[in-house]
């Protein structure tokens, strides 16, 4: 009889047979002991508490039916997938520590105190196989935003030094230079300069007042930076008083990404003062996600009061130019179908623009099945691109993307997030993908009616 | 005091107060959580209209879920429903409200009521059995989710007891029935039974949110 060596088991559950990857890793940053580790987790969590947030973490009635909705576990069958069971400790230690009979939780022993080793096996949970999409918000019958608290749950593991590394280094460097990518105001310079002269269009830059401030994300100005261009094209064929700022230009907000609420701030804060100094009265978000999230819907919240001047998406930007009739594009005899970032639509209300722009681009809109609200997400979202490690599982994920935009058989795939794009030309190249993510931006800029550019 | 002197008064009365108390209790020390205040410029109506749009909608499953969670909510459904109609329609706990309540209002008649709480039962013992095979249910369910079924269950089943008698007094399958309502009294404000109240703080609160933002909802 033959033995089999048990060093890796095997994952029987998998599509094909296969043995099980070996134990993901772990990752910790700082010297904190554990047990500091585990109440600065703690403490960070509860620190933002309100009675919704509480709510939420005493209402949850286990029913699993958030499963169904999230593509981690729609794609994996792994119950650990399951969005609550994501904010499980946190759920614990609230009501073992803070809740209303937390007396009686430890008294009786109901809840155990969280360990160290179930925070460092939650990092994967709550980074790797999260993207705070919020798909699995809209089916909980007791309305609870799980997406909300995986970002407050993400605020502890920052603080405890407990989360990927790829991602504290992103951040990190967004922190200390500006940019997650390491952009300075001088390589932002250069670029804008460059996108200028190939695509001969002005870009303003580092105007002393205007009405409006464009921002970009790094990922556009790195990888992308014909968006650059394009987002000159439509303000100035918008006709507008307007400019980008040096002191003042990354939109993207790893501090949000990553769980840590002061770099949240800073970051914040740079585009608040670059708009309020130049004058502005709008300020216009590029084609990227969470930036939209940081900015529209929680950047007053960072500045302590109401904004002086309008935030939009570009996608808002452009329908709302279109709609009065500042801009005017020729129509694109194609079919189209639209990936709607989950931060801008499903999260963020913005779900009409896009749809409104398309409509003026004449396009044959062939709309995903599950789409606009119900969108899957890319699987890129919430940091997670970074992450190298969860690249597997974020590829197995993409695969219903791939499902979803193919039965449309549209011949152009657009989407309004350079995130989102980063992630579908990553995936792109993984499975050798016909499919190639196009900006709506981009669509808008070169088919801009003549004289209006 | 015989046990159905002691289930119908001091039982009763104690677990009332228990369940009133704990509510109030489990209720204030989240209202009165700090709130911070919002101040990005909405883009919808998010006050009490919005709350109360959510707390009605999110009764009912958006279509795109409808396949995946269709079996659970069916369950659901039936659960809640029936145990309203035993708890609220079946006419001698009608005239108990009516003791304290000063009013009543029609109830079904008995036979529907019993095969309304035969139906209830079955239904939970259905949400039991997936509870416990389901793999995300067992993962996620603990103590909690099993006790709040039991003491669920329980008035039913001694409720259901009472015309069947199985050669046991009357008095003493009431006096059981009472007691076994008289401990999902005491347990209600404590476990996820009280999501009977908090569902309308967790649909509420997002309601406002999300309308706000003009989010779906």
């Amino acid at each position: 009889m033959s033995t089999v060596d048990d060093r890796h088991t095997l994952d029987r559950e998998a599509e094909r047979i296969a043995y099980k990857p070996p134990e993901v890793r772990h990752d910790t940053q700082g010297d904190e002991s554990t047990e500091e580790r585990v109440e600065k987790a703690m403490h960070h969590f509860v620190k933002n508490f309100n009675s919704q947030t509480a709510s939420y973490l005493d209402g949850c009635v286990h029913c699993g039916m958030c499963a169904d909705a999230c593509h981690y576990h729609v794609r994996t069958d792994d119950p650990r997938y399951t969005p609550i069971w994501k904010i499980e400790l946190f759920k614990q230690a609230y009501k073992r520590e803070v809740g209303p009979f937390a007396f009686f939780y430890r008294l009786f022993g109901f809840k155990k105190k969280v360990t160290i080793e179930q925070l460092e096996e939650w990092q994967h949970l709550l980074y790797d196989s999260c993207t705070v999409c919020g798909r699995c918000s809209l089916v909980c019958p007791m309305g609870i935003d799980i997406a909300g608290m995986v970002s407050m749950a993400r605020h502890g593991m920052f603080k405890a030094g407990l989360i990927p590394h790829e991602l504290h280094e992103t951040a990190k460097r967004a922190a200390e230079t500006g940019s997650p990518l390491g952009i300075t105001p001088d390589k932002f310079e250069d670029r804008v300069e460059w996108m200028a002269d190939e695509h001969e269009v002005d870009i303003p830059i580092d105007v002393e007042q205007a009405d409006v401030l464009a921002v970009m994300s790094s990922i556009e100005i790195q990888k992308y930076p014909q968006s650059i261009a394009a987002t000159a094209k439509i303000l100035n064929a918008a006709g507008e008083s307007w400019t980008f700022r040096t002191d003042g230009f990354e939109a993207t907000n790893f501090g949000m990404l990553s769980g840590n609420a002061e770099w949240q701030k800073e970051a914040t804060m740079k585009l608040i003062d670059a708009a309020i100094k130049i004058g502005a009265k709008t300020l216009v978000l590029p084609e990227c996600g969470h930036a939209y999230m940081a900015m529209r819907w929680m950047g007053a919240n960072m500045y302590g009061k109401p904004l002086p001047f309008k935030v939009f998406h570009i996608s808002e930007y452009m329908a709302d130019a279109l709609n009065s009739g500042k801009i005017k594009v020729k129509e694109v005899d194609k079919s189209v179908t639209y990936h709607d970032p989950c931060q801008v639509s499903r999260r963020g209300g913005a779900t009409q623009a896009a749809r409104d722009v398309l409509n003026h681009l004449g396009v044959d809109l062939r709309e995903m099945k599950h789409g606009g609200d119900y969108n899957w997400c890319c699987g890129g979202g919430g940091g997670v691109v970074t992450i190298k490690r969860a690249d597997e599982l974020r590829h197995r994920v993409f695969k219903l993307k791939m499902d979803q935009v193919e039965a449309t058989e549209a011949e152009q795939l657009l989407s309004s997030c350079a995130n989102c794009r980063q992630s579908f030309d990553d995936s792109q190249q993984h499975f050798s993908w016909d499919y190639t993510m196009g900006s709506l931006m981009e669509m808008v800029a070169e088919n801009l009616e003549e004289g209006t550019s | 005091m015989d046990l159905l002197e002691f289930a119908r008064g001091p039982a009763l009365q104690i677990a009332a107060y228990v369940l009133v108390a704990g509510t109030i209790w489990r209720l204030v020390a989240i209202i009165l959580l700090k709130e911070k205040p919002e101040f990005s410029e909405p883009r919808g109506p998010g006050g009490l209209g919005a709350a109360l749009k959510v707390i009605y909608t999110r009764a009912f499953t958006a279509p795109v879920f409808k396949k995946a969670t269709l079996y659970p909510k069916i369950l659901g459904y039936v659960m809640h429903v029936g145990l309203f109609a035993t708890v609220f329609l079946f006419v001698p706990h009608i005239v108990f409200f009516q003791g304290f309540l000063g009013f009543d209002w029609p109830g079904l008649p008995n036979s529907a009521i019993f095969v309304t709480g035969v139906v209830t039962v079955g239904t939970a013992i259905a949400l039991l059995v997936r509870r416990m095979t389901s793999p995300v249910l067992k993962l996620i369910s603990n103590f909690d989710d099993y006790f709040s079924w039991l003491v669920t269950v329980l008035p039913l089943v001694t409720g259901l007891l009472i015309p069947i008698r199985f050669g046991i007094r009357y008095e003493t399958l009431l006096a059981v029935h009472i007691l076994s309502v008289a401990l999902l009294f005491i347990w209600l404000p404590f476990g996820k039974l009280g999501h009977t109240f908090l569902v309308f703080i967790t649909r509420g609160t997002t309601g406002m949110a999300f309308e706000r933002r003009g989010a779906k909802t």
